[in-house]
C-alpha cells in the first residue's frame, strides 16, 4: 500500500498547489449546466424533466475536459517514465493517480451536483439519488478515460481524439446514472440502475487500471 | 542444433509462415482478385434475386428491398469490429506485425458498412415508421459502433511511430469490443424504459424464401467484397512499412518493369 497512498498524497498535494485549474473544471461543469436553460427556455416543468440528463452530461464533459491533466505533466516532466521504471506495480500506482484525480475533479462536481438540481426545480428527495448515481458513476468516468488519456498521451490534437475515443465508452455510465434519477422520479426505485453502476464501478476498478499501465507502456516505449 | 528448426522439403510448411508480411504480400495479391471476382458475381446475383425475383412484401411493398443491402451491411460491420479485435488480440499477445496491420486494413470497411446500414436504414424508416431515425436500440449502437471505428481510425492516424500507433490502437479495439456488448444492452434498457412499445423487427413476419435466399447471396457478397478489399488495403500497409527492406525495393522494380 506504501507507493499507492505516496502517489496519491503526491499527486493530491500537486493539485492543492494549482487549485485554480482545479476550480476551472468545477466552474466549467456549473456553466454548462447553466448553459441549458438558455438553450431550451425556462419553461419549469421541461426543465425538472431534463435536469438528470443535463447534470450528466455536463459531468461528463468536465470529466473528459480534465483528462488531459492526468498524465500530461508527469509525462512532460518525466516523472511518469521514472514511475514506470519503478518496481512497483504499475496498475497499483496508475488506479492512485485516477483516485486522486478523481477526488481533485470528480468530488467536488458530486458535492455541488445537488445545487444546481435546486436550480432546474429537481424534487427534494430525488437528490440523494443523484448524489449516489454521480458518485458511483464518476469514479468510471475517471477510470475509462484514463485509459483514453494514456492513449493519447503527448499527441497532437490529443483532446479531441480523447472525446472521440472515450465518449462512446461513456454512453452505458450516462443511461444508468441518468436513468437512476429518473426512475426514481418515475416511481420505479433506482436500486437496479445503481446497483448496475456499482457493478460497472467493480468492473472498471478491476480492469481499467491494468489497461491504462498497458497503454501508459505503450506510450512511453 | 539450429538446422532442427529449418523447413524440410518434405515437411508440410505451416501456415503461420504468412505472418511474414514479405511472404503475405504475394499471397494477398494473389487472393484480392478471386474474391473481388466473387463479390461482384455474388452482388449481382444478390440484387438480382433481391429487385427481380423477391417477391413484394405485403405490409411494406417495395421499400422492404432495401433489406438486401441493409441487413448484410449490418451483419459486417458488427462482425468486421470482432475480426478486428481479433486480429488485435494476437497482434499484443503474439507480437506480430502483420496481425496490427490486418486490424488497420479492416477498420475503415467496417465504418463504411457501419454508414451503410445506417444510411440504408434512414432510407427505410421514413417511409415505414415516418420518420428518418428514431432512437431505436439497434439504431443507437449502430451509431456507437461506428464511433468506435472512428475513433480506431483516428488514433492510428494520429500516432506517426508504427509500434505505438499499433499497439494504441489494438488496445483501444479491445477496450470497445469489451464495451460493446455492454453499450448494446445498455441502450436496449435505456429504450425500453423511454419508449415503450417500439417498432420491433424480430417479430417481424416469417420471410419468404427468396428473400432469405438474396440476403445470403448478398451477405456473401459483403463477405468477398470485405475480404478483397482488406487483402489490397493491407499490400499497401505493407509496402508503406516495409519500404526500407530490399524485397519492396525488389517488388516495386518488378511492378515498374511490368507496367
Amino acid at each position: 500500500m506504501g507507493p499507492f497512498l505516496a502517489v496519491m498524497r503526491r499527486d493530491l498535494m500537486l493539485a492543492w498547489r494549482g487549485r485554480t485549474d482545479v476550480l476551472v473544471t468545477l466552474a466549467f461543469f456549473v456553466i454548462v449546466v447553466c448553459l441549458f436553460p438558455f438553450g431550451v427556455g425556462p419553461e419549469t416543468n421541461q426543465l425538472r424533466e431534463i435536469a438528470p440528463g443535463v447534470l450528466w452530461v455536463a459531468a461528463l464533459l468536465s470529466t473528459l475536459l480534465s483528462l488531459n491533466r492526468l498524465f500530461a505533466q508527469d509525462h512532460a516532466d518525466g516523472t511518469l517514465e521514472q514511475l514506470l521504471l519503478s518496481p512497483e506495480p504499475t496498475a497499483l500506482w496508475v488506479a492512485a493517480k485516477v483516485l486522486a484525480h478523481w477526488i481533485v475533479t470528480g468530488l467536488p462536481l458530486v458535492i455541488v451536483a445537488p445545487g444546481l438540481a435546486l436550480l432546474f426545480d429537481l424534487q427534494q428527495d430525488a437528490l440523494g439519488v443523484l448524489v449516489l448515481s454521480l458518485a458511483l458513476g464518476s469514479p468510471i468516468l475517471a477510470l475509462l478515460g484514463a485509459v483514453g488519456a494514456a492513449l493519447t498521451l503527448g499527441l497532437r490534437g490529443g483532446g479531441v481524439l480523447l472525446a472521440l475515443l472515450i465518449l462512446p465508452l461513456y454512453v452505458p455510465v450516462l443511461i444508468f446514472g441518468a436513468g437512476a434519477v429518473d426512475a426514481y422520479l418515475g416511481g420505479t426505485g433506482a436500486d437496479a440502475q445503481l446497483l448496475l453502476l456499482g457493478g460497472g464501478l467493480l468492473g472498471a476498478l478491476a480492469g481499467a487500471p491494468f489497461a491504462c499501465a498497458a497503454a501508459l507502456r505503450i506510450a512511453i516505449e | 542444433m539450429m538446422t532442427d528448426k529449418l523447413p524440410r522439403p518434405n515437411q508440410p510448411k505451416s501456415l503461420l509462415r504468412f505472418s511474414a508480411p514479405q511472404l503475405f504480400y504475394p499471397l494477398a495479391g494473389r487472393l484480392a482478385p478471386w474474391f473481388a471476382s466473387a463479390a461482384v458475381v455474388l452482388a449481382a446475383v444478390g440484387l438480382y434475386i433481391g429487385f427481380f425475383v423477391a417477391p413484394t412484401d405485403f405490409q411494406q411493398g417495395e421499400v422492404y428491398r432495401v433489406i438486401f443491402i441493409h441487413v448484410p451491411a449490418a451483419w459486417m460491420s458488427m462482425f468486421v469490429y470482432l475480426v478486428m479485435a481479433f486480429w488485435a488480440a494476437v497482434g499484443l499477445v503474439m507480437n506480430t506485425r502483420m496481425s496490427f496491420m490486418m486490424a488497420k486494413a479492416l477498420a475503415p470497411t467496417g465504418a463504411m458498412f457501419c454508414f451503410v446500414a445506417l444510411w440504408t436504414g434512414a432510407l427505410w424508416g421514413k417511409p415505414t415508421w415516418g420518420a428518418y431515425w428514431v432512437w431505436d436500440a439497434r439504431l443507437t449502437s449502430q451509431l456507437l459502433l461506428m464511433f468506435l471505428y472512428l475513433g480506431f481510425m483516428a488514433l492510428t492516424a494520429a500516432i506517426e511511430d508504427p509500434r505505438r500507433s499499433d499497439r494504441a490502437g489494438a488496445l483501444i479495439a479491445l477496450v470497445g469490443a469489451v464495451n460493446v456488448p455492454i453499450i448494446y444492452f445498455s441502450v436496449k434498457w435505456w429504450n425500453t424504459l423511454h419508449q415503450g412499445a417500439s417498432v420491433s423487427l424480430t417479430n417481424a413476419p416469417t420471410m419468404a424464401s427468396t428473400m432469405l435466399a438474396g440476403m445470403l447471396v448478398m451477405a456473401f457478397a459483403a463477405w468477398a467484397y470485405t475480404i478483397a478489399v482488406t487483402l489490397w488495403r493491407v499490400r499497401s500497409l505493407i509496402l508503406e512499412r516495409e519500404r526500407h527492406t530490399e524485397w519492396v525495393g525488389h517488388e516495386l522494380d518488378l511492378q515498374e518493369g511490368r507496367a
